[in-house]
């Protein structure tokens, strides 16, 4: 009744383009099994080797650690920093907290749309910008606040936004 | 043991258990809407609360265990307002499509809702909108309807082991189902139905064919023929208001020609058809030493989660096929030729306590018989009584029938197919005559290890013996698989039941039981199920399927010898090596098409 696959998992990556980030993963799962390796840590690691947790990628873990896929995809699916689908080179987070959102995130939100043309959980056309928005970072008092990477960016106004952009190549 | 106090009541139990078994023991009735004993525990609906005590705040009687001296209150005021109020926020995300909704008059959620006498939802907002699966032959999803009760994932996970279900997302949209809210299609599903018998709502139900029975009923120029499986004759009665387990054979052959159905015949025939065959490839296997252990094949269940999980052990199945197929595969050859019927003019219809046999149906090489598919519709116990209610028949007032020719008389052999260790049993009685001239008494079947599976030993004249063992419950059989393959134990015959509350006489085609713990109950109503077939079996003048003079006319003028040519055309099948889960992003795959195309 399930319909079988055509590709063996090998070539599915390969297809992809994606021979070195297989073995990485490969790898990552054989030092999982010999150092009793939580999943968490492997999921986060996965991610790191390839941007995004694909059904591929979850699969995989699924297999090799033999554990069901519901669990990886359960696990997958709860933690919000989990993506399965494809990020961009920066993420930007938009504080939707409180104090942020009294300071006007919202309108950071649609302007970042106006400039890029994605709603929260989307990724930019050129794959440069995965936008998210995220509950109170404990920055309150630089509300509102955008992290774009791995910078923290205060009391940013609208206007701002192109120019700040630009900065991320 | 313990002593506590629950509405002014003494009830003493036994250390470990929790409130709600004290509360069940005193007929003290706490609703719940999750709680499965030792199966399903999470605290998850909030329905069960109660004051006790000593405790700040009401607590859940599902995981509270009980202690000496406890002092319980279980209907105050604030605890029936509390219960009142959890109710209305499970209904303030739930459809309100009860009329039409295949739970309706069955739903725990909906009788809790009569019982609180929930007239409005105070909250109003958004609800979950999932889209219905409704893909698979087998089961049917409606994850709109989910309570989060967590019943079919442990069922799935804990009892057969195959991990389907587990929670998916977090917060407002979360949902019990298959990772990426796939379809049944793309997962390992073996389609046994047991998520349906308890789940409290309309979330997972059976797919319903009774549209085309109807059909095919009103067609006049079909020959419309119907195949009744061993275990609907001792459950079909429930439906009826008759106690668990009554024998209701005769009602149920005279309520299917009330229906309208040309021949009504018995899957008990099929069954003892299965027994020659089987019996004969066992002996085969036995004389060459080769596939052994053999393991059965009756269970379409069983027989997709070998396929899936053990595909190593393909080769052991049997290559008979199941009872039903056989006698589908029949119906439309030596019926047909014996009643002088084109095959083409027959529409063949099981009821069957299953719904993996409505997969199995649909396989795509089950049509060995030269039309489209050997059996055209499988009906399930439930969907076979609501015909029946349609009909405004009552099963309990019929007057008794019997069963058509030639495919209506079955050995005790067949009938006990429908209960854990029917097959086993059925087969070893004609095996051990073949081999050693003697009948064979009683096969007895010792439990190994609690309740995990049973083994039997039969010795044979020449000092051979032949080592028989019984699972029920695919996660029984993974561990009697393992104790294979760690070389622990050896066996030549094992028959697997998917099913783990006695086999087919708990198959999720059978009624559901709404309400407190249903799979505490359905385990204990198999019990008398099962009797009720090994009654019927007594009462059978044949009890061993080579004794069947039905069956000896079906070799002598059909099929010849059993195992042999025309047989192993008809009545064999083979298997698929399945992969677990498919890789591909069809969503993602989709999208790059697109691309590709602008």
């Amino acid at each position: 009744m399930n319909q079988q696959p055509t590709e063996t998992i090998e070539e599915i990556f390969i297809n992809r383009g994606e021979e070195e980030q297989h073995q990485q993963l490969e790898d990552l799962l054989e030092a999982a099994e010999e150092g009793n390796l939580n999943l968490i840590a492997i999921l986060h690691q996965a991610q790191n080797i390839f941007g995004y947790l694909p059904r591929r990628v979850q699969v995989r873990i699924a297999e090799r650690l033999e554990i069901p896929f519901s669990k990886v995809y359960s696990v997958v699916s709860f933690y919000s920093l989990f993506s399965t689908t494809k990020r961009g080179k920066y993420t930007i987070e938009v504080c939707t907290g409180t104090a942020c959102y009294v300071k006007g995130s919202q309108d950071i939100l649609d302007k970042i749309n106006d400039e890029l043309d994605i709603e929260p959980g989307q990724t930019s056309e050129d794959d440069r910008f995965t936008l998210q928005d995220t509950r109170c970072v404990g920055a309150c008092g630089m509300a509102p606040v955008v992290i774009i990477g791995d910078d923290v960016h205060g009391r940013v106004k609208p206007e701002q936004l192109p120019e700040l952009l630009r900065q991320y190549e | 043991m313990v002593t506590l106090t629950i509405d002014g009541q003494e009830v003493e139990i036994e250390e470990g258990k929790s409130l709600i078994d004290a509360a069940n023991k005193a007929n003290i009735d706490i609703p719940t809407l999750c709680y499965l004993e030792g199966v399903n525990e999470p605290a998850a609906c909030r329905i069960c609360v109660v004051e006790i005590e000593g405790e700040r705040n009401l607590q859940p009687a599902c995981t509270y265990q009980v202690r000496d001296g406890l002092v319980v209150r279980s209907n105050t005021p604030e605890i029936l307002d509390y219960r009142k109020t959890v109710l209305e926020l499970l209904l303030s995300d739930h459809p309100f499509d009860c009329l039409t909704c295949a739970a309706n008059l069955n739903c725990e959620l909906q009788a809790l809702a009569d019982q609180f006498g929930v007239r409005q939802v105070s909250y109003q907002g958004k609800k979950n909108e999932y889209p219905v699966d409704d893909l698979s032959p087998s089961l049917v999803r409606e994850p709109s309807k989910c309570i989060m009760c967590r019943r079919c994932i442990n069922v799935c996970s804990k009892i057969q082991e195959v991990h389907i279900y587990d929670v998916l997302e977090r917060g407002f949209p979360t949902v019990a189902g298959p990772a990426f809210n796939d379809s049944y299609l793309d997962t390992p599903c073996i389609t046994c139905g047991q998520c349906i018998l308890v789940c409290p709502t309309g979330a997972l139900h059976g797919k319903d064919n009774k549209g085309e029975a109807w059909q095919a009923l009103k067609d006049p120029d079909k020959h419309v023929v119907i195949q009744t499986a061993p275990a609907i004759r001792v459950t079909i009665g429930e439906l009826f208001g008759m106690e668990t387990g009554s024998l209701v054979t005769g009602q149920l052959v005279a309520a299917l020609k009330r229906l309208g159905f040309d021949k009504v015949f018995d899957d008990c025939f099929g069954a003892d058809v299965v027994v020659m065959e089987e019996g004969h490839e066992l002996m085969e296997r036995l004389e060459s030493d080769q596939d052994l252990p053999q393991f059965t094949s009756c269970c379409p269940g069983w027989v997709k989660f070998c396929e899936s999980f053990y595909p190593e052990l393909i080769p052991n199945l049997s290559s008979c096929k199941s009872p039903q197929q056989v006698f589908g595969a029949l119906v439309k050859t030596y019926y047909a030729q014996e009643a002088g019927i084109d095959p083409e003019d027959i529409y063949s219809v099981s009821v069957m306590p299953c719904v993996a046999k409505k997969y199995e149906a649909a396989r795509p090489e089950m049509n060995d018989s030269g039309q489209d598919r050997d059996v055209d519709l499988n009906l399930t116990t439930r969907e076979l009584a609501e015909m029946i209610k349609e009909a405004g028949l009552d099963l309990t007032t019929l007057e008794e029938e019997e069963y058509d020719e030639p495919m209506g008389y079955a050995s005790g052999a067949g009938v006990i197919f429908g209960s854990t260790g029917g097959v086993c049993e059925a087969a070893l009685r004609t095996v051990y005559e073949k081999l050693t001239g003697r009948e064979l008494d009683k096969l007895e079947l010792k439990e190994v290890r609690g309740k995990d599976f049973k083994e039997g030993e039969l010795e044979l004249d020449d000092g051979r013996t032949i080592k028989a063992a019984v699972a029920r419950g695919t996660g029984n059989a993974r561990r009697l698989i393992h104790r294979l393959q760690t070389g622990e134990r050896d066996y030549d015959f094992v028959e697997v039941m998917a099913c783990p509350n006695g086999g087919c006489v708990g198959g999720g085609g059978q009624p559901v039981y709404a309400g407190y713990d249903n799979w505490t109950r359905m385990g204990e109503a198999y019990v008398s199920r099962a009797e009720g077939l090994f009654t019927a079996d007594r009462n059978k003048e044949h009890r061993k399927a080579h004794e069947n003079p039905f069956v000896q006319r079906l070799y002598d003028r059909f099929l010849g010898q059993p195992h042999g040519e025309k047989s192993q055309k008809l009545l064999h099948t083979g298997y698929v090596d399945r992969k677990l889960y498919t890789y591909q992003e069809q969503a993602e795959e989709k999208k790059q098409e697109k691309k590709e195309k602008e």
